[in-house]
């Protein structure tokens, strides 16, 4: 057989296999090509910024590059021997110093080490200022003269601290650790002091209750939507996908006039003689606003799998179910919602991936206890320009993400998801 | 079929034309706050310069808020597309250090006052960054409903006082101002209260004071908050710009009242980002917007104050009010008894470090 099959010919000569394999390359060519834009597009737009969020993490470039000489110099200085390192640390300094004031750049040291230390910030400028004015040695005294800081032996266990090249610094401080610059020691901060743990903590515990009320919510309105006539059914979907067309912030203010404490629902209350005047109920500015908001912002990315899942699994299952004897509740929980299993998975993982990292709803109605810790985020990036951090921070909320996503595929298996 | 060509065909002429005629003119990209401010800036400084300049086109860009981020990653990218960027005092001083906006020399940059007092005498102090060229003195002060307390409110201490004045609080969510208010309104005395803030006592001391209210504080992120929430009667007194209460209280006649005490100046401004692609321009633009008229002009439209001593004689009436602009200023004598100053360095240095404390104790 292998012979014969070897010794078949095409027209022009070439032999089967060959010809065969040249036609296959050529689909295989355009198939790749028909992908290469969106690839191209995957790489530019998603793999690539993740990965620059991932080295903006761990990047600690400033210091060593603005300050190379001090930075090695520093490196034979033994910081816990309780004394001020050498002259010849302090004369590469003030040389770096007005170096760098000559580019501009001696104030980007001063805040990237007023991240790990407050001070710094104001401590480079001055010496910006007035460095200038040093010309001969020693430099020792001379920089000391221009502010005390200098001559205290934790200004430069910080500076030698960070003058590596990737730091861990930012890590340390999105789990709330905190190094000690005077013994090199990493320490858990007091639970007093604790931000982000808490607020990591406070994420994925308010997501997933938004996740939970979404099903709650979007089941029995999605098993309607597919019982009822399509007519009926698509006139109810227009509802469904009416909030989706409104602006994310409409959405987000109208809450706020229904929820407040002098707002529609708290003076329905009152007027029914529910509540008096004191007992107004606060129900935004806090946790309770953004669950309420955010339930409601989220509940078509439920309903929509729901419906087109429950929409396939044919009426007759059920019926088969009852007319062999099974009460309707059993018919229902045993043969009618195992099928939907699809449906409440996609349901679920794509609210409760949304919820994690929205930030504009609990940064209007979350008050002080409804925030996220995309907030923080967002924070860190445009308002403090602590990029460092921000990063650090995406890094474990992508981290978490992908964690709860590996536990849904071990648990329910991801080829069973059905977005519709 | 051939209609639709042909319908097709002039729309792509008329198109290319629209495009050919839009490149003629420079387009300047002008980015500010938006709302009422860039309205302000457009009526006293945009429309009279492209009234005079045919060749200038000036497009407003609310971006505002994230510029500082935007620009960095901007200048990242090798690609800037903003010619002219209105930041308050600290963002620009950051963007100066950072090497992100260009230095300017104000005496040669700038108009002279009409006087002939150099640009950098006129302005003063307000020069607090040499990339900064300043145009508003605004403040963070409070308002409060005056239908709602059963005597008015003088002092600020008045806003952690809530057996007098019972009900909610709208504060800013930051540190800064609402820890310099506490400590005042502790003992500290107002002299004293960036040492105090410097230790970590005072922080504790701050902090402490802010829990006495903290349980009835709505806390705001962006300034137009606070006049909806005194409007919709959510709290009795809310810091917030003094601008936007000043349109609470004329404009939208709400019965509020403004509360000076311990008002914080600060000082907003232009910046030019460095590697604008129309510099000269810019530069032209500039000396003629932040003349000595052209401050005071602005003030036509927004309760803000100029900044240079040369336009505080010229400031008039509202545009459409009509009612005299002067007694509604930050500046206003009257208004300003007790006044504290933005302080840049101290929050340059301890920003980041109280931020994390001050969201530490919101967490609590």
């Amino acid at each position: 057989m292998e012979k014969i099959q070897e010794n078949i010919v095409t027209a022009d000569g070439i032999p089967l296999k060959i010809s065969l394999a040249r036609a296959q390359r050529r689909s295989k060519i355009v198939a790749f090509m028909m992908v290469f834009p969106l690839l191209v597009f995957i790489v530019v737009a998603f793999i690539g910024p993740i990965a620059d969020m991932l080295l903006l993490s761990i990047d600690n470039s400033i210091v060593k590059k603005i300050l190379p000489k001090s930075s090695e110099a520093l490196q034979n200085w033994d910081e816990y021997s309780g004394e001020l390192p050498g002259e010849a640390v302090f004369a590469a300094m003030v040389d770096e110093i007005k170096k760098a004031k000559a580019a501009k750049e001696h104030t980007r040291v001063g805040q990237r080490l007023n991240y790990e230390s407050s001070g710094f910030s104001s401590l480079f400028r001055k010496a910006g200022r007035k460095v200038t004015k040093i010309k001969t040695p020693p430099f020792k005294e001379a920089l000391i003269k221009t502010d005390k800081r200098w001559g205290e032996i934790y200004t430069w266990q910080v500076i030698k601290q960070n003058s590596s090249s990737y730091t861990e610094g930012y890590y340390l401080a999105a789990l709330d650790f905190k190094r000690k610059f005077s013994s090199g020691n990493i320490e858990s901060l007091e639970s007093k002091d604790s931000i982000y743990l808490k607020l990591f903590f406070r994420t994925i515990v308010l997501s997933s209750l938004i996740t939970f009320l979404t099903f709650v919510i979007g089941f029995p309105l999605s098993y309607m939507l597919s019982t009822v006539s399509t007519r009926i059914s698509n006139i109810l979907i227009i509802f469904v996908l009416l909030p989706f067309w409104t602006s994310l912030l409409v959405r987000t203010t109208s809450w706020i006039a229904l929820l407040q404490q002098e707002g529609v629902i708290n003076d329905f209350l009152v007027l029914v003689g529910f509540i008096n005047e004191e007992g107004r109920l606060a129900m935004i500015h806090n946790a309770t606003g953004t669950v309420v908001a955010m339930t409601h912002i989220l509940l078509p990315f439920m309903i929509l799998p729901l419906f087109s899942v429950m929409k396939t699994i044919p009426k007759s299952y059920v019926r088969a179910a009852i007319s062999l004897g099974a009460h309707p509740w059993k018919a229902f929980w045993k043969v009618y919602f195992p099928n939907t299993g699809a449906g409440i998975g996609a349901g679920s993982i794509l609210v409760f991936i949304l919820a994690i990292g929205y930030y504009i709803t609990p940064a209007l109605v979350g008050g002080s206890s409804g925030t996220f810790i995309s907030n923080r985020i967002a924070y860190h990036i445009s308002s403090s320009l602590n990029w460092g951090l921000g990063s650090a921070i995406g890094v474990i909320l992508l981290g978490i993400v992908l964690l709860f996503f590996v536990f849904y595929d071990r648990i329910v298996g991801i080829n069973n998801m059905k977005l519709g | 079929m051939n209609k639709f060509m042909r319908t097709m065909t002039a729309a792509a002429v008329m198109a290319m034309v629209g495009f050919a005629g839009q490149t003629m003119a420079t387009e300047l990209v002008v980015v500010s706050w938006g709302g009422a401010y860039t309205a302000s800036q457009q009526n006293a400084y945009h429309a009279p310069y492209m009234k005079n300049n045919p060749g200038i086109k000036i497009i407003n860009d609310d971006s505002a808020g994230s510029a500082v981020a935007k620009l960095r990653a901007m200048k990242q990218a090798g690609n800037t597309t903003w010619d002219l960027v209105d930041a308050v005092a600290s963002d620009a001083m950051r963007l100066c250090d950072e090497g992100l906006v260009d230095v300017i020399d104000h005496d040669n940059a700038l108009a002279s006052a009409p006087d002939g007092t150099p640009a950098s005498k006129d302005f003063g102090d307000f020069i607090v960054s040499e990339c900064f060229i300043p145009q508003i003195v605004y403040s963070t002060t409070f308002g409060y409903r005056k239908d709602k307390v059963s005597r008015p409110m003088s002092s600020i201490c008045d806003v952690f006082d809530l057996k007098s004045f019972p009900g909610k609080r709208a504060l800013e969510k930051k540190p800064i101002n609402n820890l310099e208010w506490a400590l005042i309104c502790d003992g500290v005395a107002p002299s004293k209260v960036y040492d105090v803030l410097g230790t970590n006592a005072g922080v504790k001391q701050a902090l402490a004071k802010l829990d006495t209210i903290k349980s009835k504080v709505v806390w705001w992120t962006s300034g137009s908050q606070t006049p909806q929430l005194l409007a919709d009667g959510e709290v009795v007194v809310g810091s917030t710009y003094n601008g936007r209460l000043f349109k609470l209280i004329e404009v939208d006649k709400q019965p509020v009242s403004m509360l000076w005490d311990w008002q914080v100046f600060d000082l907003d401004g232009w910046v030019v980002p460095s590697g604008t692609k129309n510099k000269a321009a810019v530069m032209k633009y500039l000396k003629f917007a932040t003349d000595t008229q052209r401050l005071a002009d602005q003030a036509k439209w927004i309760s803000y104050g100029p900044t240079r001593a040369s336009s505080a004689p010229l400031v008039g009436n509202h545009n459409s009010l009509g009612i005299p602009m002067a007694p509604h200023m930050p500046t206003d004598p009257l208004n300003a008894k007790t006044t504290l100053l933005f302080n840049y360095e101290f929050w340059a240095d301890n920003r980041d470090d109280l931020d994390a404390k001050f969201n530490a104790w919101l967490l609590k």
